[in-house]
């Protein structure tokens, strides 16, 4: 893995002086990181500092205000088959009564037009969902499904193309503590382990710490990035803020981070990130 | 009951309007849209009643305003299906200005008594000819979309990054209600069409997960309560709406309560 962090030839993902927002609105400037293939990378920070703008750029969305963003070595453009995304908003409630294999299926064939044939994406769905261990929820009813369950299918719909890389807007949600950590050895497990890059939007991170490479920090109108042993810390995370900030680990190696509540701004943040987990 | 003319008319489009709304009902449910249907409806009414009132064919009025509605209903966006208090204020003023043409035409009180509740057994052979040829633009229509459709209707995000125009599409679809309203309009009238356009979608939601099956339940149970309407009417003197709406009900009442039942053991 290290040796594709200094490599720009290969990187999935290149950002040059990127400024991201919307019309005259700035939410950050100055972004440069290079993504190298097969990366699992966490992108962390305040709600409303900009994570998801990322995505949206990432996804040819949205078009950076200035610098270059390219993705494969090409800007980024809507309907990229080379990506899988999955977004954090779902019109899904326990009403939708169309079955999982429906849904997955569509992740195939669903920007086509047309009717397609009756069967067309069914086998590649089964296959997708046995990947993400959810072959036996292929014919439930997605209203029925649990949050948990709901991300692996979610997952299955985005794998189901085949992507070289996923854009994950926070899976873990609406997860407990074990299905956090469950979920996120399922994604290094079977999307890692084929050379899939994974950008991965989160508010903690210590699910994720076991088999993290890279740390995209989104705060403050900037946008840091860094091995997690390197931006994490409580020197870094003042410097990004502008104000004290205390990284505290314990003795399991998961992190705190204590001193948001200094800007009343930062309030949701303080609530998703300062929060230490104190159970396995 | 086949000698008569009207009678077979009433079949006629009694037929094609029940397929194209069980159709196009089933996307109205699956993208919660009822409430845009609805008040497109009631536009259509204030558009028909003007076309009453200039001496046009109330096709004519409903199309019109239902499209023109329909598109400001798509332009206010992305979360236009729930905006239900603009779009309420906008019913309420279209219902009021078809009272206004209604009265300002002064001819009969039944014109505006069979937009509101329909009035199949006066259906032409004219009537029928558009009622088809609208059916086959929107069964056409449908077909194209399909998929697009059913994708932005479970997962809008993923299918606007995958290249599905969200804004375009959500255009289209509510034009399809609008022609679907104006059509569906001379069977049930403004105020039951929820009985052929939501609940026959409404019950294939509840008892199909896939949407090819769905639909199908959906443009059955709305093809059995239109024919069993016209057929009990013609032998018995009261208003086939009442009957048709009364088939649906029945239907989604029955299983609901065979759900609730199952869900209890």
């Amino acid at each position: 893995m290290q040796k594709h962090l200094d490599n720009k030839i290969e990187a999935v993902i290149l950002a040059e002086d990127v400024e991201g927002g919307y019309g005259a609105n700035t939410v950050w400037k100055d972004a440069n990181f290079s993504i190298g293939q097969g990366e699992f990378v966490a992108v962390l920070g305040p709600n409303g500092a900009g994570k998801t703008t990322l995505f949206r750029m990432l996804l040819g969305l949205t078009q950076p205000l200035s610098g270059t963003l390219t993705i494969f070595g090409k800007a980024p453009r809507r309907g990229n088959p080379r990506i899988g995304y999955v977004p954090q908003r779902h019109p899904i409630d326990e009403e939708t009564g169309v079955e999982a294999l429906e849904l997955v299926r569509l992740g195939l064939t669903g920007n086509h037009w047309g009717t397609g044939s009756v069967n067309q994406g069914i086998k590649e769905a089964l296959a997708v969902l046995r990947t993400v261990g959810a072959e036996e929820l292929a014919h439930r009813e997605l209203g029925a499904l649990s949050g948990g369950e709901l991300q692996r299918i979610f997952l299955a719909e985005a794998l189901i193309g085949k992507p070289d890389l996923l854009l994950l807007d926070e899976p873990l949600a609406n997860l407990d503590m074990r299905r956090e950590s469950n979920f996120v050895q399922l994604i290094n497990d079977v999307v890692r382990s084929r050379g899939v890059t994974v950008l991965l939007i989160a508010h903690n991170i210590n699910p994720l710490l076991p088999v993290l490479d890279r740390v995209i920090y989104v705060a403050n109108g900037r946008v840091t990035n860094g091995k997690p042993s390197e931006v994490l810390t409580s020197k870094s995370l003042t410097d990004l803020y502008g104000i004290p900030i205390e990284v505290v680990k314990d003795s399991h190696g998961r992190i705190a981070i204590i001193g948001m509540d200094e800007t009343p701004e930062h309030e949701h943040h303080i609530h998703d990130q300062g929060n230490v987990h104190t159970h396995e | 009951m086949w000698q008569y003319d009207f009678m077979r008319h009433a079949f006629e489009a009694g037929t094609i309007v029940a397929i194209i709304a069980g159709i196009i009902g089933y996307f109205i449910v699956l993208r919660r849209s009822s409430f845009a249907a609805h008040a497109l409806s009631h536009i259509g009414f204030a558009g028909a009643a003007g076309a009453v009132l200039l001496g046009v064919n109330p096709i004519i009025g409903l199309l019109v305003f239902t499209s023109g509605g329909g598109f400001a209903i798509a332009m206010l966006g992305r979360k236009a299906a729930s905006r239900d208090v603009q779009i309420g204020t906008v019913l309420a003023f279209m219902l009021g200005l078809g009272v206004l043409f209604i009265s300002l035409y002064s001819g009969y009180a039944t014109e505006a008594y069979s937009l509101l509740f329909g009035e199949i057994l006066g259906i032409s052979s004219g009537d029928v000819l558009v009622t088809l040829i609208a059916a086959l633009v929107l069964l056409v229509t449908v077909a194209i979309l399909y998929r697009p459709l059913l994708f932005t209707s479970l997962d809008e995000d993923v299918a606007e990054a995958k290249g599905v125009s969200i804004f375009w599409i959500g255009v289209a679809f509510m034009l399809l209600i609008a022609v679907t309203t104006s059509i569906a309009v001379q069977v049930v009238g403004v105020l039951l069409i929820f009985a052929l356009m939501v609940t026959p979608a409404a019950v294939a939601q509840r008892t199909t997960k896939r949407p090819a099956r769905g639909i199908l339940v959906s443009v059955l149970i709305a093809l059995l309560a239109t024919w069993l309407g016209l057929f009990i009417s013609f032998y018995v003197p009261y208003p086939v709406s009442f009957f048709i709406t009364t088939a649906t009900f029945a239907v989604y009442l029955a299983v609901r309560s065979w759900q609730a039942l199952r869900a209890r053991q």
